[in-house]
Protein backbone atom coordinates (compact mmCIF):
# COMPACT_ATOMS: atom_id res chain seq x y z
CA UNK A 1 0.00 0.00 0.00
CA UNK A 2 2.55 2.19 1.20
CA UNK A 3 4.39 1.69 -2.27
CA UNK A 4 1.27 1.96 -4.37
CA UNK A 5 1.07 6.04 -2.93
CA UNK A 6 4.40 6.18 -3.21
CA UNK A 7 4.94 4.61 -7.02
CA UNK A 8 3.47 6.79 -9.44
CA UNK A 9 0.79 5.17 -11.52
CA UNK A 10 1.44 4.86 -15.42
CA UNK A 11 -2.48 5.65 -16.12
CA UNK A 12 -2.93 8.77 -13.63
CA UNK A 13 0.35 10.19 -15.09
CA UNK A 14 -1.17 9.76 -18.54
CA UNK A 15 -4.81 11.43 -17.66
CA UNK A 16 -3.26 13.98 -15.33
CA UNK A 17 -0.92 15.07 -18.67
CA UNK A 18 -3.60 15.06 -20.79
CA UNK A 19 -5.85 17.00 -18.34
CA UNK A 20 -3.26 19.58 -17.80
CA UNK A 21 -2.61 19.72 -21.26
CA UNK A 22 -5.97 20.58 -22.14
CA UNK A 23 -6.79 23.09 -19.35
CA UNK A 24 -3.72 24.71 -19.83
CA UNK A 25 -4.17 25.15 -23.45
CA UNK A 26 -8.14 25.86 -22.89
CA UNK A 27 -7.36 28.54 -19.45
CA UNK A 28 -4.66 29.97 -21.77
CA UNK A 29 -6.45 30.86 -24.86
CA UNK A 30 -9.85 31.27 -23.57
CA UNK A 31 -9.43 32.56 -20.14
CA UNK A 32 -6.07 34.17 -19.42
CA UNK A 33 -5.58 35.94 -23.11
CA UNK A 34 -8.68 37.97 -22.30
CA UNK A 35 -8.34 38.29 -18.73
CA UNK A 36 -4.39 39.62 -19.10
CA UNK A 37 -5.48 41.67 -22.21
CA UNK A 38 -8.55 43.39 -20.37
CA UNK A 39 -6.28 44.16 -17.01
CA UNK A 40 -3.55 45.76 -19.05
CA UNK A 41 -6.02 47.92 -21.20
CA UNK A 42 -8.16 48.81 -17.77
CA UNK A 43 -4.32 49.98 -16.31
CA UNK A 44 -3.20 51.42 -19.26
CA UNK A 45 -6.63 53.85 -19.41
CA UNK A 46 -6.16 54.37 -15.42
CA UNK A 47 -2.64 55.43 -16.48
CA UNK A 48 -3.68 57.61 -19.30
CA UNK A 49 -6.53 59.05 -17.28
CA UNK A 50 -4.16 60.07 -14.31
CA UNK A 51 -1.56 61.76 -16.82
CA UNK A 52 -4.51 63.27 -18.92
CA UNK A 53 -5.83 64.71 -15.22
CA UNK A 54 -2.48 66.16 -14.38
CA UNK A 55 -2.02 67.80 -17.49
CA UNK A 56 -5.24 69.33 -17.72
CA UNK A 57 -4.60 70.65 -13.65
CA UNK A 58 -0.97 71.73 -15.38
CA UNK A 59 -2.84 73.68 -18.13
CA UNK A 60 -5.53 75.16 -15.59
CA UNK A 61 -2.68 76.63 -13.16
CA UNK A 62 -0.84 77.82 -16.98
CA UNK A 63 -4.07 79.09 -17.62
CA UNK A 64 -4.68 80.99 -14.41
CA UNK A 65 -1.14 82.38 -14.35
CA UNK A 66 -1.60 83.64 -18.14
CA UNK A 67 -4.96 85.35 -16.76
CA UNK A 68 -2.69 87.11 -14.13
CA UNK A 69 -0.03 87.86 -16.45
CA UNK A 70 -3.04 89.56 -18.89
CA UNK A 71 -4.94 91.35 -15.69
CA UNK A 72 -1.23 92.36 -15.16
CA UNK A 73 -0.78 93.80 -18.52
CA UNK A 74 -3.84 95.52 -18.54
CA UNK A 75 -3.47 97.50 -15.40
CA UNK A 76 0.12 98.46 -16.37
CA UNK A 77 -1.20 99.61 -19.67
CA UNK A 78 -4.23 101.18 -18.05
CA UNK A 79 -1.60 102.86 -15.64
CA UNK A 80 0.66 104.07 -18.75
CA UNK A 81 -2.21 105.79 -20.75
CA UNK A 82 -3.07 107.26 -17.32
CA UNK A 83 0.18 109.02 -16.85
CA UNK A 84 0.72 109.68 -20.68
CA UNK A 85 -2.43 111.39 -20.69
CA UNK A 86 -1.58 113.37 -17.59
CA UNK A 87 1.91 114.63 -19.23
CA UNK A 88 0.34 115.75 -22.37
CA UNK A 89 -2.70 117.64 -20.13
CA UNK A 90 0.80 119.24 -18.32
CA UNK A 91 2.40 119.79 -21.37
CA UNK A 92 -0.32 121.66 -22.98
CA UNK A 93 -1.11 123.77 -19.65
CA UNK A 94 2.40 124.56 -19.87
CA UNK A 95 2.30 125.70 -23.44
CA UNK A 96 -0.40 127.51 -23.23
CA UNK A 97 1.19 129.45 -20.29
CA UNK A 98 4.09 130.06 -22.17
CA UNK A 99 2.46 131.35 -24.89
CA UNK A 100 0.49 133.57 -22.74
CA UNK A 101 2.94 135.04 -21.41
CA UNK A 102 4.84 135.53 -24.23
CA UNK A 103 2.09 137.45 -26.12
CA UNK A 104 1.69 139.47 -22.62
CA UNK A 105 5.48 140.46 -22.82
CA UNK A 106 4.82 140.91 -26.26
CA UNK A 107 2.13 143.31 -25.85
CA UNK A 108 3.81 144.83 -22.96
CA UNK A 109 6.67 145.73 -25.17
CA UNK A 110 4.88 146.85 -27.75
CA UNK A 111 2.96 149.29 -24.82
CA UNK A 112 6.14 150.73 -23.71
CA UNK A 113 7.66 151.32 -26.91
CA UNK A 114 4.45 153.16 -28.14
CA UNK A 115 4.52 154.97 -24.69
CA UNK A 116 8.10 155.66 -25.18
CA UNK A 117 7.43 157.30 -28.69
CA UNK A 118 4.61 159.67 -27.14
CA UNK A 119 6.67 160.67 -24.36
CA UNK A 120 9.27 161.79 -27.10
CA UNK A 121 7.17 163.61 -29.01
CA UNK A 122 5.55 164.88 -26.21
CA UNK A 123 8.82 166.34 -24.86
CA UNK A 124 10.20 167.29 -28.04
CA UNK A 125 6.86 169.18 -28.38
CA UNK A 126 7.27 170.65 -25.07
CA UNK A 127 10.74 171.42 -25.36
CA UNK A 128 9.09 173.54 -29.02
CA UNK A 129 6.19 175.25 -26.60
CA UNK A 130 8.60 176.21 -23.94
CA UNK A 131 11.64 177.75 -26.36
CA UNK A 132 8.90 179.55 -28.24
CA UNK A 133 7.48 180.55 -25.06
CA UNK A 134 10.88 181.82 -23.39
CA UNK A 135 11.88 183.64 -26.42
CA UNK A 136 8.57 185.64 -26.40
CA UNK A 137 8.92 185.97 -22.65
CA UNK A 138 12.41 187.35 -22.93
CA UNK A 139 11.34 189.44 -25.87
CA UNK A 140 8.78 191.09 -23.70
CA UNK A 141 11.01 190.97 -20.51
CA UNK A 142 13.51 193.22 -23.08
CA UNK A 143 11.09 194.84 -24.36
CA UNK A 144 10.34 196.10 -20.97
CA UNK A 145 13.68 196.34 -19.12
CA UNK A 146 15.45 198.26 -21.80
CA UNK A 147 13.15 200.61 -22.33
CA UNK A 148 15.69 203.08 -20.36
CA UNK A 149 19.60 203.32 -20.84
CA UNK A 150 21.08 202.04 -17.09
CA UNK A 151 18.83 199.32 -17.27
CA UNK A 152 20.46 198.54 -20.33
CA UNK A 153 24.29 199.31 -19.05
CA UNK A 154 23.21 197.13 -16.10
CA UNK A 155 21.85 194.38 -17.80
CA UNK A 156 25.25 193.86 -20.01
CA UNK A 157 27.22 194.37 -16.96
CA UNK A 158 25.27 191.89 -15.13
CA UNK A 159 25.58 189.68 -17.77
CA UNK A 160 29.67 190.47 -18.34
CA UNK A 161 29.65 189.27 -14.93
CA UNK A 162 27.82 186.41 -15.38
CA UNK A 163 30.09 185.45 -17.95
CA UNK A 164 33.38 185.96 -16.08
CA UNK A 165 32.53 184.22 -13.31
CA UNK A 166 31.51 181.47 -15.69
CA UNK B 1 0.49 -7.25 0.84
CA UNK B 2 -1.34 -5.68 4.44
CA UNK B 3 0.78 -6.60 7.05
CA UNK B 4 3.86 -4.58 5.00
CA UNK B 5 2.87 -1.26 5.16
CA UNK B 6 1.92 -0.74 8.16
CA UNK B 7 5.63 -0.71 9.78
CA UNK B 8 5.88 1.54 6.58
CA UNK B 9 2.95 4.06 7.15
CA UNK B 10 5.26 5.29 10.31
CA UNK B 11 8.34 5.66 8.76
CA UNK B 12 6.68 7.43 6.09
CA UNK B 13 4.80 9.64 8.28
CA UNK B 14 8.19 10.33 10.45
CA UNK B 15 9.57 11.32 6.72
CA UNK B 16 6.96 13.79 6.00
CA UNK B 17 5.34 14.86 8.75
CA UNK B 18 6.67 16.93 12.52
CA UNK B 19 8.41 14.60 14.54
CA UNK B 20 5.86 16.00 17.33
CA UNK B 21 3.74 13.85 15.26
CA UNK B 22 5.74 10.73 14.79
CA UNK B 23 6.91 10.82 18.52
CA UNK B 24 3.29 11.35 19.69
CA UNK B 25 2.45 7.88 17.57
CA UNK B 26 5.22 5.82 17.53
CA UNK B 27 4.47 4.83 21.00
CA UNK B 28 1.27 2.53 20.01
CA UNK B 29 2.55 1.31 16.87
CA UNK B 30 3.78 -1.39 17.57
CA UNK B 31 1.37 -2.65 19.44
CA UNK B 32 -1.29 -2.08 16.64
CA UNK B 33 1.10 -3.57 14.60
CA UNK B 34 0.94 -6.46 15.93
CA UNK B 35 -2.76 -6.18 16.06
CA UNK B 36 -2.87 -5.79 12.68
CA UNK B 37 -1.14 -8.87 11.71
CA UNK B 38 -2.79 -11.14 13.83
CA UNK B 39 -6.79 -10.04 12.51
CA UNK B 40 -5.39 -8.79 8.84
CA UNK B 41 -3.76 -12.10 8.07
CA UNK B 42 -6.22 -14.63 8.71
CA UNK B 43 -9.07 -12.38 7.12
CA UNK B 44 -7.09 -12.36 3.82
CA UNK B 45 -5.94 -15.93 3.84
CA UNK B 46 -9.25 -17.46 3.93
CA UNK B 47 -11.39 -14.56 1.53
CA UNK B 48 -13.83 -13.99 4.60
CA UNK B 49 -12.90 -10.58 5.54
CA UNK B 50 -16.40 -9.60 6.38
CA UNK B 51 -17.16 -10.13 9.85
CA UNK B 52 -13.51 -10.47 11.68
CA UNK B 53 -12.87 -6.82 9.78
CA UNK B 54 -16.20 -5.39 10.80
CA UNK B 55 -14.84 -6.34 14.42
CA UNK B 56 -11.18 -4.62 14.38
CA UNK B 57 -10.87 -0.98 13.49
CA UNK B 58 -7.68 -0.89 11.36
CA UNK B 59 -6.30 2.58 11.20
CA UNK B 60 -3.35 2.21 8.69
CA UNK B 61 -5.85 0.69 6.08
CA UNK B 62 -8.43 3.24 6.43
CA UNK B 63 -5.77 6.20 6.05
CA UNK B 64 -4.16 4.67 3.36
CA UNK B 65 -7.39 3.86 1.47
CA UNK B 66 -8.07 7.90 1.73
CA UNK B 67 -5.18 8.90 0.54
CA UNK B 68 -4.69 6.12 -2.22
CA UNK B 69 -6.38 6.25 -5.61
CA UNK B 70 -8.93 3.81 -6.17
CA UNK B 71 -11.26 2.28 -9.30
CA UNK B 72 -14.43 3.28 -7.33
CA UNK B 73 -15.83 7.03 -5.25
CA UNK B 74 -15.71 5.20 -1.82
CA UNK B 75 -18.10 7.77 0.59
CA UNK B 76 -18.95 5.88 3.02
CA UNK B 77 -19.28 2.76 4.79
CA UNK B 78 -22.09 2.06 7.23
CA UNK B 79 -22.26 -1.42 9.02
CA UNK B 80 -21.55 -3.67 5.65
CA UNK B 81 -23.39 -1.44 3.56
CA UNK B 82 -20.72 0.68 1.50
CA UNK B 83 -21.73 3.91 -0.33
CA UNK B 84 -19.44 4.27 -3.27
CA UNK B 85 -20.44 5.31 -6.77
CA UNK B 86 -18.70 2.64 -9.12
CA UNK B 87 -16.03 4.32 -11.58
CA UNK B 88 -15.54 3.52 -15.52
CA UNK B 89 -12.40 0.83 -15.99
CA UNK B 90 -10.60 1.83 -19.17
CA UNK B 91 -7.79 -1.53 -19.41
CA UNK B 92 -5.57 -1.82 -22.11
CA UNK B 93 -4.38 -5.79 -21.69
CA UNK B 94 -3.13 -8.28 -24.52
CA UNK B 95 -3.70 -6.05 -27.21
CA UNK B 96 -7.30 -5.48 -26.28
CA UNK B 97 -8.70 -2.41 -25.22
CA UNK B 98 -11.65 -3.17 -22.06
CA UNK B 99 -13.66 -0.61 -20.84
CA UNK B 100 -16.38 -1.77 -18.08
CA UNK B 101 -17.54 -0.43 -14.64
CA UNK B 102 -15.72 -1.47 -11.46
CA UNK B 103 -18.59 -2.83 -10.00
CA UNK B 104 -17.40 -6.01 -11.77
CA UNK B 105 -14.98 -6.03 -9.27
CA UNK B 106 -17.40 -6.50 -6.28
CA UNK B 107 -18.26 -10.06 -5.14
CA UNK B 108 -20.87 -11.36 -3.61
CA UNK B 109 -19.91 -9.30 -0.06
CA UNK B 110 -19.60 -6.74 -1.75
CA UNK B 111 -15.65 -6.82 -1.39
CA UNK B 112 -13.43 -6.04 -4.38
CA UNK B 113 -12.13 -9.56 -4.41
CA UNK B 114 -14.04 -10.87 -8.01
CA UNK B 115 -12.29 -10.84 -11.27
CA UNK B 116 -13.66 -9.74 -14.73
CA UNK B 117 -12.18 -11.19 -17.95
CA UNK B 118 -8.77 -12.33 -15.89
CA UNK B 119 -8.63 -8.40 -14.31
CA UNK B 120 -8.59 -8.39 -11.12
CA UNK B 121 -7.95 -5.72 -8.21
CA UNK B 122 -5.04 -6.50 -6.19
CA UNK B 123 -4.44 -3.40 -3.47
CA UNK B 124 -6.61 -1.02 -5.97
CA UNK B 125 -4.62 -1.75 -8.80
CA UNK B 126 -5.74 -3.81 -11.84
CA UNK B 127 -3.57 -6.54 -12.78
CA UNK B 128 -4.11 -9.58 -14.89
CA UNK B 129 -4.60 -12.91 -13.94
CA UNK B 130 -2.00 -14.36 -15.63
CA UNK B 131 0.60 -11.38 -14.81
CA UNK B 132 0.64 -10.14 -18.75
CA UNK B 133 1.16 -5.85 -18.63
CA UNK B 134 -1.64 -3.53 -18.16
CA UNK B 135 -2.32 -0.59 -18.99
CA UNK B 136 -4.91 1.08 -16.50
CA UNK B 137 -6.10 4.28 -17.93
CA UNK B 138 -9.20 4.03 -15.57
CA UNK B 139 -11.24 6.81 -14.68
CA UNK B 140 -10.33 6.64 -10.91
CA UNK B 141 -11.75 8.52 -8.67
CA UNK B 142 -8.48 11.40 -8.34
CA UNK B 143 -8.72 11.03 -12.55
CA UNK B 144 -12.58 12.19 -11.77
CA UNK B 145 -11.73 14.52 -9.47
CA UNK B 146 -8.92 15.81 -11.68
CA UNK B 147 -12.07 16.63 -13.79
CA UNK B 148 -14.43 18.12 -11.50
CA UNK B 149 -11.61 20.46 -10.74
CA UNK B 150 -10.85 21.06 -14.93
CA UNK B 151 -14.81 21.58 -15.15
CA UNK B 152 -14.98 24.13 -12.02
CA UNK B 153 -11.55 25.86 -13.25
CA UNK B 154 -12.93 26.04 -16.96
CA UNK B 155 -16.49 27.10 -15.45
CA UNK B 156 -15.08 29.80 -13.32
CA UNK B 157 -12.45 31.76 -15.87
CA UNK B 158 -14.06 31.43 -18.42
CA UNK B 159 -16.95 33.36 -16.79
CA UNK B 160 -14.63 35.75 -15.41
CA UNK B 161 -12.79 36.16 -19.01
CA UNK B 162 -16.34 36.88 -20.50
CA UNK B 163 -17.24 39.49 -17.72
CA UNK B 164 -13.82 40.91 -18.53
CA UNK B 165 -14.92 41.59 -22.22
CA UNK B 166 -18.45 42.57 -20.95
CA UNK B 167 -17.52 45.18 -18.53
CA UNK B 168 -14.49 46.20 -20.34
CA UNK B 169 -12.59 49.12 -18.80
CA UNK B 170 -14.74 48.94 -15.69
CA UNK B 171 -14.09 48.31 -12.10
CA UNK B 172 -14.09 44.27 -11.22
CA UNK B 173 -17.73 43.29 -9.94
CA UNK B 174 -18.09 39.99 -8.19
CA UNK B 175 -16.72 36.64 -9.07
CA UNK B 176 -14.54 38.79 -10.98
CA UNK B 177 -12.56 41.10 -8.09
CA UNK B 178 -12.35 37.76 -5.89
CA UNK B 179 -9.81 36.51 -8.31
CA UNK B 180 -8.34 39.98 -10.30
CA UNK B 181 -6.46 40.76 -7.07
CA UNK B 182 -5.03 37.13 -7.27
CA UNK B 183 -4.17 36.67 -11.03
CA UNK B 184 -2.49 40.30 -10.38
CA UNK B 185 -0.58 39.25 -7.24
CA UNK B 186 0.45 36.41 -9.55
CA UNK B 187 1.37 38.44 -12.22
CA UNK B 188 2.91 40.94 -10.73
CA UNK B 189 4.23 39.48 -7.45
CA UNK B 190 5.20 36.10 -9.11
CA UNK B 191 6.13 35.98 -12.49
CA UNK B 192 7.15 39.88 -13.02
CA UNK B 193 9.15 39.65 -10.11
CA UNK B 194 11.26 36.22 -10.36
CA UNK B 195 11.53 36.17 -14.71
CA UNK B 196 11.59 39.95 -15.59
CA UNK B 197 10.04 42.11 -16.86
CA UNK B 198 10.77 41.19 -20.46
CA UNK B 199 10.11 37.68 -20.48
CA UNK B 200 7.62 37.37 -17.81
CA UNK B 201 4.45 37.89 -20.37
CA UNK B 202 5.16 34.65 -21.32
CA UNK B 203 4.89 32.41 -18.43
CA UNK B 204 2.03 34.10 -17.00
CA UNK B 205 -0.52 32.05 -18.39
CA UNK B 206 1.29 28.95 -17.16
CA UNK B 207 1.70 29.83 -13.76
CA UNK B 208 -2.00 31.05 -13.33
CA UNK B 209 -2.79 27.71 -14.58
CA UNK B 210 -0.45 25.90 -12.18
CA UNK B 211 -1.45 28.28 -9.15
CA UNK B 212 -4.85 27.44 -9.73
CA UNK B 213 -5.16 24.05 -10.24
CA UNK B 214 -2.86 23.30 -7.61
CA UNK B 215 -4.83 25.32 -5.42
CA UNK B 216 -8.15 23.89 -6.68
CA UNK B 217 -7.48 20.85 -6.12
CA UNK B 218 -5.71 21.40 -2.48
CA UNK B 219 -9.16 23.13 -1.98
CA UNK B 220 -11.37 19.98 -3.59
CA UNK B 221 -9.23 17.44 -1.50
CA UNK B 222 -9.79 18.58 1.64
CA UNK B 223 -13.48 18.02 1.04
CA UNK B 224 -15.07 15.26 3.20
CA UNK B 225 -15.16 11.87 0.61
CA UNK B 226 -12.87 13.54 -1.98
CA UNK B 227 -10.24 12.69 -3.96
CA UNK B 228 -6.20 13.18 -2.43
CA UNK B 229 -5.28 14.60 -6.02
CA UNK B 230 -2.39 16.90 -5.17
CA UNK B 231 -1.26 14.15 -2.45
CA UNK B 232 -0.74 11.88 -5.36
CA UNK B 233 2.94 11.63 -6.32
CA UNK B 234 1.96 10.76 -10.19
CA UNK B 235 -0.15 14.50 -10.47
CA UNK B 236 2.96 16.27 -8.72
CA UNK B 237 5.13 14.33 -10.81
CA UNK B 238 3.90 15.43 -14.10
CA UNK B 239 3.58 19.05 -12.48
CA UNK B 240 7.33 18.71 -12.11
CA UNK B 241 8.24 17.69 -15.01
CA UNK B 242 6.25 20.27 -16.93
CA UNK B 243 8.26 22.93 -14.54
CA UNK B 244 11.50 20.79 -15.48
CA UNK B 245 11.01 21.34 -19.55
CA UNK B 246 9.14 24.94 -18.91
CA UNK B 247 12.66 25.83 -17.30
CA UNK B 248 15.54 24.36 -19.00
CA UNK B 249 13.38 24.39 -22.87
CA UNK B 250 13.80 28.14 -22.13
CA UNK B 251 17.67 28.44 -20.75
CA UNK B 252 19.73 30.74 -21.95
CA UNK B 253 23.56 30.67 -22.19
CA UNK B 254 23.97 32.12 -19.18
CA UNK B 255 21.92 29.55 -17.25
CA UNK B 256 23.47 26.74 -19.24
CA UNK B 257 26.77 28.75 -18.90
CA UNK B 258 26.63 29.15 -14.94
CA UNK B 259 25.45 24.88 -14.58
CA UNK B 260 28.10 23.70 -16.95
CA UNK B 261 31.22 26.66 -15.89
CA UNK B 262 29.79 28.94 -13.26
CA UNK B 263 31.86 31.98 -14.11
CA UNK B 264 34.42 33.02 -11.56
CA UNK B 265 35.44 29.54 -9.93
CA UNK B 266 38.77 28.01 -10.61
CA UNK B 267 38.86 25.58 -13.18
CA UNK B 268 39.99 22.74 -11.06
CA UNK B 269 36.67 23.32 -8.33
CA UNK B 270 34.24 22.66 -11.42
CA UNK B 271 35.24 19.01 -11.81
CA UNK B 272 33.14 19.22 -8.27
CA UNK B 273 30.76 22.13 -9.20
CA UNK B 274 29.50 20.98 -12.32
CA UNK B 275 28.10 17.33 -11.54
CA UNK B 276 26.53 19.56 -8.72
CA UNK B 277 24.69 21.95 -11.01
CA UNK B 278 23.62 18.93 -13.55
CA UNK B 279 21.91 17.63 -10.16
CA UNK B 280 20.53 20.56 -9.26
CA UNK B 281 18.83 20.81 -12.41
CA UNK B 282 17.32 17.80 -11.95
CA UNK B 283 16.77 17.98 -8.09
CA UNK B 284 14.37 21.25 -8.82
CA UNK B 285 11.57 19.83 -10.22
CA UNK B 286 11.99 16.52 -7.98
CA UNK B 287 11.89 18.69 -4.53
CA UNK B 288 9.02 20.43 -6.22
CA UNK B 289 7.30 17.11 -6.68
CA UNK B 290 7.85 15.68 -3.38
CA UNK B 291 7.34 18.94 -1.45
CA UNK B 292 3.76 19.11 -2.84
CA UNK B 293 2.92 15.80 -2.90
CA UNK B 294 4.39 15.70 1.02
CA UNK B 295 2.65 18.12 2.53
CA UNK B 296 -0.73 17.31 1.07
CA UNK B 297 -0.31 13.93 2.08
CA UNK B 298 0.97 14.83 5.20
CA UNK B 299 -2.02 17.26 5.94
CA UNK B 300 -4.66 14.47 5.43
CA UNK B 301 -2.70 11.99 7.50
CA UNK B 302 -2.86 13.95 10.05
CA UNK B 303 -6.41 14.84 9.84
CA UNK B 304 -7.41 10.91 9.36
CA UNK B 305 -4.85 10.10 12.21
CA UNK B 306 -6.92 12.69 14.60
CA UNK B 307 -10.10 11.49 13.18
CA UNK B 308 -8.58 7.51 13.92
CA UNK B 309 -8.16 8.10 17.19
CA UNK B 310 -11.44 8.28 18.30
CA UNK B 311 -12.20 4.90 16.62
CA UNK B 312 -8.90 3.42 17.89
CA UNK B 313 -9.91 4.24 21.98
CA UNK B 314 -13.57 4.42 21.56
CA UNK B 315 -14.11 7.28 23.82
CA UNK B 316 -15.69 10.19 24.02
CA UNK B 317 -13.25 11.98 25.92
CA UNK B 318 -10.67 11.53 23.17
CA UNK B 319 -13.12 13.00 20.56
CA UNK B 320 -13.50 15.89 22.96
CA UNK B 321 -9.87 16.47 21.88
CA UNK B 322 -9.57 15.06 18.94
CA UNK B 323 -12.51 16.82 17.06
CA UNK B 324 -11.30 20.27 17.83
CA UNK B 325 -7.69 19.66 16.84
CA UNK B 326 -9.39 18.21 13.71
CA UNK B 327 -11.00 21.56 13.04
CA UNK B 328 -7.79 23.63 13.85
CA UNK B 329 -6.15 21.25 11.26
CA UNK B 330 -8.69 21.93 8.88
CA UNK B 331 -8.39 25.36 9.23
CA UNK B 332 -4.50 24.84 8.63
CA UNK B 333 -5.00 23.00 5.74
CA UNK B 334 -7.15 25.73 4.39
CA UNK B 335 -3.59 27.54 4.81
CA UNK B 336 -1.63 25.02 3.40
CA UNK B 337 -3.97 24.47 0.40
CA UNK B 338 -3.33 28.21 -0.77
CA UNK B 339 0.68 28.31 0.84
CA UNK B 340 1.71 24.99 -1.41
CA UNK B 341 -0.12 26.22 -4.83
CA UNK B 342 1.66 29.48 -4.20
CA UNK B 343 4.94 28.07 -3.32
CA UNK B 344 4.92 26.00 -6.42
CA UNK B 345 4.34 28.97 -8.10
CA UNK B 346 6.82 30.73 -6.49
CA UNK B 347 10.14 28.79 -7.29
CA UNK B 348 8.60 27.21 -10.91
CA UNK B 349 9.18 31.23 -11.91
CA UNK B 350 12.17 31.39 -9.88
CA UNK B 351 13.41 28.64 -11.43
CA UNK B 352 12.22 29.87 -14.73
CA UNK B 353 13.49 33.39 -13.90
CA UNK B 354 16.94 31.55 -13.57
CA UNK B 355 16.60 29.68 -16.98
CA UNK B 356 15.99 33.51 -18.99
CA UNK B 357 18.43 35.40 -17.28
CA UNK B 358 20.46 37.31 -19.64
CA UNK B 359 24.59 38.12 -19.13
CA UNK B 360 25.07 40.59 -17.05
CA UNK B 361 28.87 40.21 -15.59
Amino acid sequence: MLVSILEPALGLIIWQLVIFGVLFFLLAKFAWKPIMGALQEREQSIEDALSLAAKTRQEMTDLKAGNEKLIAEARAERDRLLKEAKEAGDAMIAQAKADAQKAGAEEIEKARAAFNQERANAVASLKKETAALSLEIAEKVLRNQLSDRSAQENLVSNLLADAKLN
Amino acid sequence: MKKVYFSNIFAFLFLISSTLFAQEHSADSTANHEATEATAAPAHAEGEAHGEEAEAFNPGKMMMEHIADEHEWHFATAGHTHYSVPLPCIVWNKGGLKVFSSSRFKDEHHENNATYEGLKLEEGKIVAEDGSFVLDLSITKNVASLLISVALLLGIFFTIAKSYKERSGKAPKGIQSLFEPIIVFIRDEVAKQNIGEKHYRRFTPYLLTVFFFIWFNNMLGLLPGSANVTGNIAITLVLAVIAFFVTNLNGRSTYWGHIFAMPGVPKWLLVLLTPVEIIGVFMKPISLMIRLFANITAGHLILLSLIALIFIFKSLGVAAIAVPFSVFMNLIELLVAFLQAFIFTVLTSTYIGAAVEEHHH
